[in-house]
């Protein structure tokens, strides 16, 4: 573990098919067609020196230290914003290069602060590892000159600085807050050597637009944009690769670390799913692993209005499995139950079902995805076949039309929000369906074609109109239809959409939504090219979610909008590892793989697997759970990652289903909302302490890697198996990849291609069930 | 009823154009004369202005210098009739400043009465348009190439590749865009056109439009240009009401529209990329090229973005043929150029002739030498970023590739006279200052070297380390020369060095006697 800096070329890869070879330094190099002379020679292993290119940006070509001599042709064109040309010779190291590199350096430095001994990026500094690379001896300007070097200081956010005395007008930060995040808080002010980095027309940082999402700290070359963490500690001296547990966008980032303590995350570039790109949280919001509210040490009380008593884990652990043990001889088997975390990783997902279905020997085992995405697991298996979307997060990049139904991704999906608007800005259309007017309706440089505002509780009325006009307009993709899918069944669909009374007009009182609108949506859809829908818990969390679910499959479709880039049915996940954690089997109904509790065989498999006879009856659901507590048949619940009394519906039922229980055993970070009721508190672990994988929104199964020992003494997935020892169900593993290893076991390989193997290579990632080809 | 012809060019209206006119109108109907005044362009004769024709059985009569008080004189003199008095300068075609010139872009400057289309069509605007058509979009092309024709802005690009490229590009939408924004000191041309003969543009642009495809044209101009900006809006909205633009014959094929946009005060947004920010609605800063406006321009589009005197020499060269124009000028610079001659010149104004002229002849001859009467030290030929030429370079030929040849440039065709009392390290300085306080900002050697360039010089005037930043102003000239991004830094050195290399004395004059003073006791 050493710290390594990710490669940077200069600028991004080019997406062409054509071949161009060319030379470069003497050296025959191949590349895409389109892609920089910077980038070619950065590929062939020749460093161009460059300020302010990065492969994050497009070239911009103003700090002028990339110039190249090209045979044939005048002058000294910038390697950044030159495209290969094939036959070109290229030499990037000449004795008239290497004076107008120097003159450029000698240039900047006149106008820099010459503090680099107590600076915070000292030994991580663009201007300084070119002040190296280009050779500058000495500064023959002076330093009496014109400068910049009483420019204040913005610190007014609270996780990063602005210097504006060490800025060397890049415009990367302005770029990256443009192009990367598309938020466009950030400007250049003024004009020639008064050129400044402004935020908002000269708001503090934290006043202005600004997200706080740090793309333009990343971005900055120099300690002008410097994280607070890292003026603090100091520079980071290794890092490690690992998967961001806030949303289901999964973040790939590198955890910047000195000894156990993380310095700053940076979003990583090879990451699938986040390209580079990161939000506030997820680079920034780390802090929770070591505040001071956070509980390392186990608790038990006897009664949940009694006060909490710090205990070891030995004790702690001992009660719980002796509570367990009571309630099922006092009450039966049955009245104990768990739900699984969609925050915790799949390994802890899979041992907690496991810790259920084997060790308490009952099927009540469900998750928090019961109340989010549970309608998208069913509405996607029965349309489709299987319980995920049908797209990866770059394939936004190949998609003309949008419709995103109530969904809000540039609050809720951040970084994947930003991918989208940066297609948005290259030209495709939006159609936002929403009460609400949300940022993406009209954010800078985007507009979205079409808003239907339609009355909450009416997503089904809405489809179907659309669906109405798709059909009645005759906008169906027949022959994708006919090849594709059920032509039966979609006639029998058809003809009930096509029906009168579902037509926009017909619709519009109930929905709120003019007639026009919904028409012209509906064309837009099906005939602007590329369509995809993307939604989110606005089309779920509704008692007619599967349908709602069901409806958007089918309108995908009818319009032969599934089945290559850019199309497809996409649902945004809420938390880190909703897809993991319905895929790892935490439905009462279903063993990981979705693989229903009445199969026999399917049982057969996991009853070896783990030496137990396990019941063919689907347990409770969380709400059943509830329901019996208070009837007085359910007495005992293990709950992994989950404040079910903030997140389940109607809270009143949950607090007395809650307080009818005997023992309520939490297993969390922080003595949540649900934990005033709970008998035993075991602390747990933080992503940043613990091994394992997440799956995202996008069904891609990522590393999570421990980069600090776990401040609680153990991983999640060790607590589990303490609990499960404790209750006399055998658990030995001594790594979480073994508990991957026993589900990759378990799964029938066509369905859940988990290798364990490919997984465990440095930053790999692999999509499920399409994928077959290791992805890192 | 007598026809007089009264300048409402700027720099007539400068020196009482308009109080000549009221007087004049005033005294005509005192007498009872029956008189209509035409306000026209210049005829490009600064020293004579207001310059005053009248229209006779001779021809055009001119009288200018000419202020309010001269006229009851020149009443009295017989004015209306030509008659002899110590302001006539005879007919104004046979006036020996207007006989040396070849006038094809200019040819209808200050004769027509420039917000009239009856007149601007008697004197053949639209026949360059109706010839393209006649010819066909790829035909017209090939004629602009053929003429020889290249971008009068400054960087001296075949218009007729240019116009190629951006044709052949694949795309939904073309534009053309011409930039009217005339910011080099000492330049005129563009609003001389824009005020005397507007239509020769709005046509010359018809004529890109139909040559490449595109059905939409911007004029960036700039808020300096009052004027120039109302006659062209003028001839604009009269030509826009009058018939659908992509006027006259174009009715029967695609519509082509003119949107004038009026740029705020920066020169560098005349460099071509800056413009095309600048019309985006974006912070005027250059783009690096490539890709190149044919290709991706405005709003990401193909782009033809062509100087005013450029799409105004191209009715001519449509109407008259390629090779009408190209059997004029000199070497590979074809045809005519808009000479405009400025600073400390007896006789300073626009002078269109084909390219060839030695630099001296047009100082000397056609300028008559310095206006104080005092000897010429040098002229800057070019513009602000052109390069300083002392008459020891004077049998240089006015040709792009001669001027290139002597570290000069012809620019947009401007050209200032000094006399002996400048101080050519100011001078040096100046170009440093000019380029700092219109730098955009973005490169680094525009944006930093410019100003230490300005301390450099300082302490080289000083008399500070004088050889050690001499090398350094050079080694800056030079980062600044190869390493700009645009030709705002890349071209500031061609005055400073030049300034140093032809007269180097006055840097070391002011050092050698601040070492002197140094050395005292």
């Amino acid at each position: 573990m050493t710290f390594v800096r990710e490669a940077d070329y200069g600028t991004p890869a080019s997406k062409a098919e054509a071949r161009v070879t060319l030379e470069i330094d003497g050296r025959e190099v191949t590349v895409p067609a389109g892609t920089s002379i910077m980038r070619a020679a950065r590929e062939s292993g020749v460093n161009v020196p460059k300020l302010c290119a990065t492969d994050m940006l497009e070239a911009f070509g103003s700090c002028r230290l990339c110039l190249v001599e090209i045979e044939g042709r005048d002058g000294t064109p910038a390697s950044c914003t030159t495209p290969v040309a094939p036959g070109m010779k290229v030499r990037t190291q000449t004795p008239l290069l290497h004076d107008l590199r120097r003159g450029v350096m000698e240039l900047y430095i006149s106008d820099h602060p010459l503090d680099c001994l107590t600076c915070p990026t000292n030994g991580d500094c663009e201007l300084q590892d070119m002040a190296g690379a280009v050779g500058l001896r000495e500064v023959r300007y002076g330093y009496t000159g014109e400068n910049h070097l009483e420019e204040p200081k913005d610190e007014s956010n609270p996780y990063f600085t602005f210097d504006g005395s060490k800025c060397i007008v890049c415009s990367r930060c302005v770029r990256a807050c443009e192009e990367v995040q598309g938020t466009f808080a950030l400007t250049i002010e003024g004009r020639g050597f008064d050129s400044k980095v402004k935020a908002s027309a000269a708001d503090p940082f934290f006043e202005s637009e600004c997200v706080s999402c740090g793309a333009c700290v990343q971005a900055c070359p120099t300690a002008t944009l410097s994280e607070k963490s890292l003026i603090e500690i100091g520079t980071p001296e290794h890092s490690v690769v690992t998967t961001c547990a806030y949303c289901g966008v999964g973040c790939a980032f590198r955890a910047e670390m000195r000894g156990e303590q993380v310095v700053r995350r940076i979003p990583h570039k090879d990451g699938k799913a986040n390209r580079g790109h990161s939000c506030v949280k997820g680079r920034f919001a780390w802090g929770y692993a070591t505040h001071r509210e956070r509980v390392l040490k186990p608790m038990i009380r006897a009664k949940a209005s009694d006060p909490w008593q710090e205990v070891s884990w030995d004790e702690a652990i001992q009660h719980a499995a002796s509570e367990i043990r009571l309630i099922q001889a006092k009450y039966g088997k049955a009245a104990v139950g768990g739900v699984t975390s969609s925050r915790c990783t799949n390994e802890e997902t899979y041992l907690v079902q496991k810790l259920v279905r084997a060790g308490f020997g009952v099927n009540n085992v469900d998750t928090c995805a019961r109340v989010c995405h549970s309608p998208t697991g069913y509405g996607l298996k029965t349309t489709f076949g299987t319980s995920a979307g049908t797209q990866d997060f770059d394939s936004v990049e190949h998609t003309d039309v949008m419709i995103v139904i109530g969904a809000n991704p540039t609050d809720a999906h951040p970084v994947f929000a930003s991918r989208m608007k940066k297609r948005l800005r290259q030209g495709a259309k939006l159609i936002v369906i929403d009460p609400r007017r949300i940022d993406l309706v009209k954010t800078p440089h985007i507009e979205a074609a079409h808003h239907l505002p339609l009355r909450p509780g009416t997503n089904v009325a809405v489809l179907t109109a659309l669906a109405h006009v798709v059909v009645t307009e005759g906008l169906a993709d027949e022959a994708f239809i006919r090849e594709r899918c059920d032509w039966d069944g979609f006639q029998a669909w058809a003809a009930f959409v096509a029906e009168e009374r579902w037509s926009p007009e017909a619709l519009e009182s109930a929905t709120g939504v003019p007639a026009a609108e919904v028409r012209a949506a509906a064309r837009l859809y099906a005939t602007g090219g590329n369509g995809a829908i993307y939604y989110g818990l606005g089309v779920t969390e509704h008692s007619q979610g599967a349908t709602a679910v069901m409806a958007i499959a089918n309108l995908a479709m009818a319009t032969g909008n599934i089945g290559r880039p850019g199309v497809g049915v996409n649902p945004l996940r809420g938390q880190n590892n909703v897809q993991g954690a319905c895929d790892m089997g935490s439905f009462p109904h279903e063993l990981s793989g979705y693989r229903h509790i009445s199969d026999d065989n399917a049982r057969a498999i996991f009853e070896s697997l783990w030496n137990v006879k396990l019941d063919d009856e689907p347990g409770l659901r969380i709400p059943n759970m509830l329901d019996a507590a208070i009837d007085g048949s359910f007495k005992g619940i293990y709950i992994q990652g989950e404040d079910i009394l903030q997140s389940d519906p109607n809270t009143k039922h949950v607090a007395e289903g809650l307080s009818a229980m005997e023992c309520v055993i939490v297993h969390d970070l922080f003595l949540n909302e649900t934990a005033n009721y709970a008998t035993v508190f075991l602390p747990g672990s933080t992503f940043l302490e613990k091994n394992g994988t997440f799956t995202n929104a996008e069904r891609r199964i990522q590393r999570v890697r421990r980069v600090m020992s776990p401040l609680n003494g153990y991983e999640d997935w060790e607590i589990t198996q303490l609990l499960s020892n404790a209750l006399g169900y055998p658990m030995r593993y001594t790594h979480a990849s073994q508990i991957m290893d026993e589900i990759y076991e378990s799964a029938p390989t066509h369905r859940l291609p988990y290798s364990p193997t490919a997984l465990r290579k440095e930053n790999a990632s692999r999509l499920w069930p399409k994928e077959t080809q290791p992805h890192g | 009823m007598t026809k007089l012809f009264v300048p409402a060019d700027v720099a007539a209206l400068a020196l009482g154009a308009n109080e000549v006119t009221d007087v004049l109108t005033r005294a005509a109907a005192t007498r009872g004369l029956s008189i209509e005044i035409v306000r026209t362009g210049s005829r490009g004769m600064a020293w004579l202005e207001p310059l005053i024709e009248v229209e006779t059985a001779n021809g055009r009569v001119g009288y200018g210098p000419v202020s309010a008080g001269d006229i009851p004189g020149l009443l009295d003199a017989g004015l209306l009739t030509g008659g002899a008095h110590p302001l006539a300068i005879g007919p104004v075609d046979q006036h020996p400043w207007m006989r040396r010139q070849t006038r094809l872009t200019f040819a209808r400057c200050g004769v027509i009465d420039p917000v009239s289309l009856d007149d601007c069509v008697a004197h053949g605007v639209f026949k360059g348009l109706d010839a393209a058509l006649e010819l066909g979009a790829a035909p017209t092309i090939e004629a602009v190439t053929k003429s020889g024709l290249r971008g009068r802005g400054g960087a001296g690009f075949p218009a007729g590749i240019k116009w190629k490229t951006a044709a052949e590009a694949q795309a939904d939408q073309k534009y053309i865009v011409c930039n009217a924004d005339e910011g080099d000191s000492g330049t005129f041309a563009d609003r001389m056109i824009m005020e005397g003969d507007p239509m020769a543009l709005i046509e010359g642009m018809a004529i890109a439009a139909f040559a490449i495809g595109a059905d939409k044209g911007y004029v960036y101009s700039r808020s300096e240009y009052p004027h120039a900006n109302a006659t062209f809006g003028e001839a604009l909205g009269l030509l826009l009401r009058a018939r659908p633009l992509g006027p006259h014959a174009l009715v029967k094929r695609k519509p082509f529209d003119i949107e004038r946009r009026i740029g705020a005060g920066s020169y560098v947004c005349g460099e071509e990329t800056a413009l095309l920010e600048s019309l985006e609605g974006k912070r005027g800063q250059v783009r690096a090229k490539p890709p190149l406006p044919a290709h991706r321009g405005l709003f990401g589009k193909p782009t033809v973005i062509n100087n005013v005197l450029t799409l105004a020499t191209v009715p001519w060269v449509l109407a008259h043929g390629a090779d009408a124009y190209a059997a004029l000028g000199h070497g590979r610079s074809r045809g005519t150029m808009p000479i405009q001659l400025a600073g400390n010149v007896k006789y300073p104004g626009l002078f269109e002739a084909p390219f060839g002229l030695t630099l001296g002849e047009i100082v000397n001859d056609i300028g008559g030498g310095t206006a104080s009467g005092r000897p010429v030290r040098a002229v800057q030929c070019g513009g602000p970023l052109g390069a300083y030429f002392p008459p020891a370079l004077f049998n240089t030929p006015y040709d792009y590739e001669a001027f290139a040849a002597r570290d000069g440039l012809i620019g947009h065709g401007g050209i200032v006279v000094f006399d002996d009392t400048v101080n050519m390290a100011a001078q040096a300085r100046f170009a440093m200052e000019f380029c700092a306080v219109e730098s955009c900002g973005k490169c680094t050697p525009c944006r930093i070297g410019s100003v230490r360039g300005q301390e450099v010089i300082d302490r080289i005037v000083a008399g500070e380390r004088r050889e050690m930043n001499m090398r350094l102003l050079e080694d800056l000239c030079r980062t600044l020369k190869l390493g700009s991004l645009c030709a705002l830094g890349g071209f500031t050195p061609y005055p400073v060095m030049s300034a140093v290399r032809h007269f180097p004395e006055d840097f070391q004059r002011a050092a050698a006697q601040t070492e002197r003073q140094e050395a005292l006791p």
